[in-house]
């Protein structure tokens, strides 16, 4: 079963007549767009025009701000700060923080989520917009990495009372926390792997549709394996609680990470974001990197250069399972106690929806999209409920106007432009050349 | 360049400037304490208030209202407050607003969960923040007298209690076969295992099949072809009435006559007119009195205030509550003060008499299991079932 | 196990009768693909709003449950043109809307699959949030609660034994299903293979630029196919309501899938596929609830899908929309 490269036949049913659809306003919208492509592109110049220690010092401090951000503005009403770091009012910048009113989520545990879905979205990113295979069923490995912390490290875990009664241990053993880290990465992994395996050779629409199916498995055999329809791994619909963090089980003691100051949870993430970003470049720019490349653009031309197309997405499919299942492992780890309810099907398409919009292909694109997706919501706490609905809309939207994305990666770009250009001749290829540089 | 570098450094200082100016404003205290130190305290209400399966819940969130109502009435100058978390029965939303609570030490204690899903994923957040429970309506056997925790507490008896009078029903009724079916959650599937136990280790024992649906599930053919190759007398749902309007409809509606049965999660009066008379004649059991049997006042002062007969619960609400307000109006404002005090409480409340033991539960002989039937427009009670 | 042998017999006719909705519904998916290529995603929707649309409409013309003969036949009749004006306008609708600038831009599978789901999570969100909040008050049976409450249909014709062999009994409600189901299914095959328009179906499936250059527009095909794929999940939505007597904003999700499994199974593009591959699910769904527990039935759903794309993708009948026999 070869994969139908993306850029083979072109669809059936495009109409002859689209060419002359280019009316006056496109005028006026091309302009616009040229504005700003010009401005773009001055902003990109000066940048590089920059030495290369002011950029490393432009770059610095936009991460030490990443780390502030948890104080930022200050909490009007509140109880004075204890360090001076906190006290430091910028003004407008209070706005952006949810908990102004009542009924706000704290801003340091919304910075937290923020981390944890930019997280996902990297992991996301190196499957469908590095190796360009759809996966809607992301939030499986996202459960594995919960369930691995809680399933060993917890004493509430089924399976780490069964190991106190085998082995005599005390009621309060469990495998620590940092000893989880690599059981996490093993198992994500090999899930990885096996939804990998048999799957992979299938056609890209196909393969979207069994992710989902596994997906749904993940969340189904969490919730059956309660001893009753399945051996008890993971207490069902029950969940498991007293899952530990850095410093242990939870309990009052708890100094740093405890349940109720998300800070240090929030930095915790952040410092995991930024050398998983780190990594993922360097991956990008490797040779694994590069067969991505060959493979998403035509698997049979990179066959024939003998890159070997399975065996690279199924690296792909690995690490962003190990990139998810930290995530999930953080997730377990902070709010300690997890359900399968909490691991379904429309969280996986939110990641999609987010990874999609935010311009899948690059890190900076789908971390927009994941932190618009956390932040948005909280900020405007009306948006909650009409989340489905406005990224459904987002979605269609972004797909028919602007399938790179929102900031897109100007590979992707090109790519989609091509297409186009296929079908509708000179005219379109003027129009969207200019795009490439967007 | 270098002009662009000098006018970016330029700027870059003029904000810093700007930001060290505006500065570190000392933040004065909102000070705004009273003067009585348990004044003003909050104690906070969590459970369903809307959706499928509020109708279980808002019985016992009036009752607790009541008492506060009571209270503040008698006292105007050093007021109590309940603030009520609308957790839809998730244990995921639940468990965020518990990290709020936890974190406002302004609360004292949590009248909650009302269900044994939310309840059972709050208990640790609490017990890290050493916030005193008191559930009204949670009855899953293994949220009390578990190791290490302190906190949580129960007015209500546990399904152990109300399994087995089921169980009791069902061989004093004679029935020849029964179908179990559980909706998986934390209550439904552990009070399903409790009583498929009890039938099997009573005399006679009693065959039973099982089967098992999801929440949220509304298409049930599959269970319902199970039901009719079984051909049960009894068909026992142990879940809430967001499953079981639709379940018994197709019942029903596959012209199935076994009995129906149902547990306190299934104490919906909604229930006899949203499944199109399908529950007609269904029998729900619950540890929970009806309105005639509660003692002092609280039924009569409960009509006044709501216009309505207490349902399900709604005693049980109002003895939380009270158990809170007697303990922290008694000199107690800090958790661990209340906590303390709820140990030790020892008073006749309108549902029961309210003791803890070590684990939180009430002494079981003072729980009655009451079995209520479908009739009309509504629930009416039949009578208290034994549980020996 | 012993369950199932004991009564093999009902668990069977009662997934042949369940099977029969799942096939309308993969007609559905399996005409879309076997021409364009495209799992058209927003299909289950489709079908939701078909149970919708009767919903309402006996809710307005106060349907009551069981009426007599000659009310519930005129009102299923009502019913099913309802829902297949409905189910059919949603699908046009969603292809002209969301389909068509794609397909102008020439846009990879991967956008088309993306913007299908887009469309299903709006038509989700639009009858279970949406309506609720702006009409509700209009008509509270329908719109009265929100997302995945469960919402009840009248049940139009009660369930009377027709044939009794042994212990198995075959009611009323299963030949009506399966009648009409096949009835519908003849009713389609025939048009594919007996009409003009069906041969430009058929032509365009085969070999689009053959047909264009041969005169068949492209443009007016794949309105036809959308169209025909909803009417069939229309009709597929009054058998629902007849049968399970429910529907919910949420139901297009699970129905949707087991219906794409079925098309799969049967061989996608392929119309009589579509027929087997249905039946076929629906007793082997059956049967693995009666074994384990009906909570394992999605999952048994997805497995076979897994393996029948894995060993055999062109499914039982493989792929023939093109080549459908005369």
């Amino acid at each position: 079963m070869t994969t139908h490269p993306e850029t083979s036949t072109p669809t059936v049913g495009t109409p002859r007549h689209a060419a002359t659809a280019e009316p006056a306003e496109g005028n006026v919208l091309r302009r616009l767009n040229q504005r700003r492509r010009d401005a773009q592109a001055a902003v990109r110049q000066r940048w590089q025009g920059l030495p290369k220690w002011q950029r490393v010092i432009a770059v610095l401090a936009f991460v030490v701000f990443l780390y502030y951000l948890p104080w930022l503005g200050y909490l009007p009403g509140g109880a004075p700060p204890r360090n001076p770091v906190a006290n430091i009012q910028i003004p407008p910048f209070h706005l952006l923080r949810t908990d102004l009113g009542a009924g706000g989520s704290p801003w340091a545990a919304v910075l937290f989520t923020c981390a944890l879905y930019v997280m996902v979205a990297i992991g996301l990113n190196v499957v469908i917009g590095l190796a360009g295979l759809l996966d809607l069923g992301y939030i499986g490995f996202f459960a594995v990495g919960a369930y691995s912390v809680a399933i060993f490290g917890s004493v509430d875990s089924p399976v780490v009372q069964a190991l106190q009664e085998r082995f005599g241990l005390s009621q309060n053993w469990a495998v620590g926390w940092a000893l989880c880290i690599p059981i996490a990465i093993v198992l994500t992994s090999v899930s990885g792997v096996i939804l990998g395996w048999p799957t992979l050779r299938l056609r890209g629409d196909y393969l979207a549709i069994v992710t989902l199916g596994f997906g749904e498995i993940i969340r189904i055999a969490a919730r059956n394996l309660n001893g009753q329809s399945g051996p008890n791994i993971t207490n069902g619909p029950r969940g498991i609680s007293a899952i530990p963090g850095p410093e242990g089980p939870p309990s009052p003691d708890n100094q740093i990470f405890g349940l109720v100051d998300a800070k240090p949870w929030y930095w915790l993430a952040l410092t995991l974001v930024i050398l998983m970003v780190l990594g993922v470049r360097r991956l990008e720019h490797s040779r694994v990197g590069r067969s991505w490349l060959a493979i998403r653009e035509d698997e049979d031309a990179a066959a024939v250069m003998g890159v070997h197309g399975f065996k690279f997405k199924l690296w792909a499919f690995a690490i962003g399972a190990v990139l998810g299942g930290t995530s999930g492992f953080l997730f377990a780890s902070r709010y300690a106690y997890i359900d399968p309810n909490q691991f379904d099907l429309q969280l996986s398409i939110l990641f999609v929806a987010m990874v999609v919009i935010g311009g899948s292909g690059n890190m900076v694109g789908v971390s927009v999209g994941a932190i618009l997706l956390v932040y948005l919501p909280e900020r405007f706490r009306d948006l909650d409920e009409w989340r489905m609905l406005y990224f459904g809309l987002a979605m269609v939207l972004i797909m028919i106007l602007r399938p790179q994305g929102l900031i897109p990666s100007r590979r992707r770009a090109r790519e989609l432009a091509d297409r186009a250009e296929e079908v509708s001749g000179g005219r379109h290829r003027r129009a969207e050349e200019a795009t490439i540089n967007a | 360049m270098r002009r662009i570098n000098l006018r970016a450094v330029g700027l870059a200082a003029a904000a810093l400037g700007l930001v060290v100016a505006a500065g570190c404003q000392a933040n004065t205290n909102d000070g705004g304490n009273q003067a009585a130190d348990y004044c003003g305290k909050k104690v906070g209400f969590f459970g369903a208030l809307t959706g499928e399966n509020a109708a279980i819940v808002i019985p016992s969130r009036d009752g607790a209202k009541l008492a506060f109502k009571q209270y503040n009435e008698a006292n105007p100058d050093c007021q109590l407050q309940m603030v009520e978390f609308d957790s839809q029965g998730d244990p995921d939303k639940a468990a965020g607003f518990a990290q709020q609570v936890v974190a406002d030490q302004d609360f004292l204690g949590v009248i909650g969960g009302a269900f044994s899903g939310e309840t059972n994923g709050t208990m640790p957040v609490f017990q890290g923040g050493g916030v005193p429970m008191i559930s009204p309506s949670a009855t899953r056997v293994d949220l009390s007298g578990r190791p290490g925790i302190t906190v949580f507490h129960r007015v209500v008896g546990h399904d152990g209690t109300q399994s087995a009078a089921i169980a009791k029903f069902l061989r004093d009724e004679g029935a020849t076969k029964v179908f179990l079916i559980d909706d998986g959650s934390a209550y439904g599937a552990g009070l399903t295992a409790e009583l498929a136990k009890r039938l099997d280790e009573g005399t006679p024992k009693i065959p039973y099949a099982t089967d098992k649906v999801q929440e949220q599930q509304t298409i049930f053919d599959a269970t319902v072809a199970k039901i009719q190759a079984e051909q049960p007398d009894y068909i026992f749902y142990g879940g809430y009435p967001r499953e079981a309007a639709p379940l018994f409809r197709q019942i029903r509606g596959a012209n199935i006559t076994a009995q129906l049965l149902g547990a306190d999660g299934l104490y919906d009066p909604a229930l006899a007119t949203n499944t199109e008379g399908a529950a007609e004649g269904a029998i729900i059991t619950c540890p929970c009195l009806p309105a005639s049997e509660a003692g002092g006042t609280f039924t009569a002062d409960f009509k006044a205030e709501y216009g309505t007969e207490p349902g399900s619960y709604g005693a049980e609400g109002y003895d939380a509550a009270k158990v809170f307000i007697d303990v922290i109006s008694g000199g107690a404002s800090t958790r661990a003060d209340v906590l303390t005090g709820i140990k030790a409480y020892d008073k006749e409340g309108a549902s029961k008499h309210i003791k803890f033991d070590a684990g939180g539960d009430v002494d079981p002989s003072v729980v009655v299991v009451w079995a209520y039937k479908v009739e009309g427009d509504g629930l009416t009670p039949l009578r208290a079932l034994g549980v020996q | 196990m012993n369950t199932l042998i004991d009564h093999i017999g009902q668990y069977t006719v009662d997934g042949v009768s369940k099977g029969a909705i799942y096939a309308l519904v993969a007609l559905g998916y399996t005409l879309v693909y076997g021409v364009l290529r495209l799992i058209n995603f927003a299909h289950s929707e489709v079908f939701m709003v078909g149970t919708f649309a009767i919903l309402v409409t006996y809710t307005v013309l106060d349907v009551q449950q069981y009426p007599a003969l000659v009310v519930a036949i005129p009102t299923a009749l009502l019913g099913l043109v309802v829902a297949g004006l409905a189910s059919g306008g949603i699908a046009l609708a969603v292809e002209r809307a969301a389909y068509l600038p794609l397909r102008r831009k020439n846009a990879p599978p991967l956008i088309f699959l993306i913007t299908a789901i887009g469309v299903s999570m709006i038509l989700v969100e639009v009858f279970g949030l949406l309506l609720p909040r702006r009409i509700g008050h209009l008509l509270p049976e329908v719109f009265g609660r929100e997302r995945a409450a469960s919402l009840s249909v009248p049940y139009l014709f009660e369930r009377r034994p027709v044939l009794t062999i042994g212990d198995t009994t075959i009611d009323t409600i299963h030949v009506i299903v399966v009648v009409a189901a096949v009835v519908m299914m003849i009713g389609l095959d025939l048009f594919i293979n007996r009409t003009r328009y069906g041969r430009g179906v058929r032509a365009v499936a085969q070999d689009p630029q053959t047909a264009a250059l041969m005169g068949v527009n492209q443009d007016r095909v794949i309105m036809l196919i959308f169209v025909l794929g909803g009417v069939m999940a229309g009709a597929a939505a009054l058998l629902w309501t007849i049968r399970i007597g429910n529907t919910q904003s949420a139901i297009g999700f699970v129905v949707g899938l087991k219906a794409f499994t079925a098309a799969v199974l049967g061989g996608i593009g392929n119309l009589r596929g579509a027929l087997l591959g249905g039946i076929l699910l629906g007793v082997v769904e059956v049967y693995a609830a009666a074994i384990t527990a009906s909570i394992w039935e999605d999952v048994f759903a997805f497995v076979i899908l897994v393996i029948v794309l894995m060993f055999r993708p062109t499914g039982l009948l493989g792929e023939s929309l093109g080549r459908a026999r005369a």
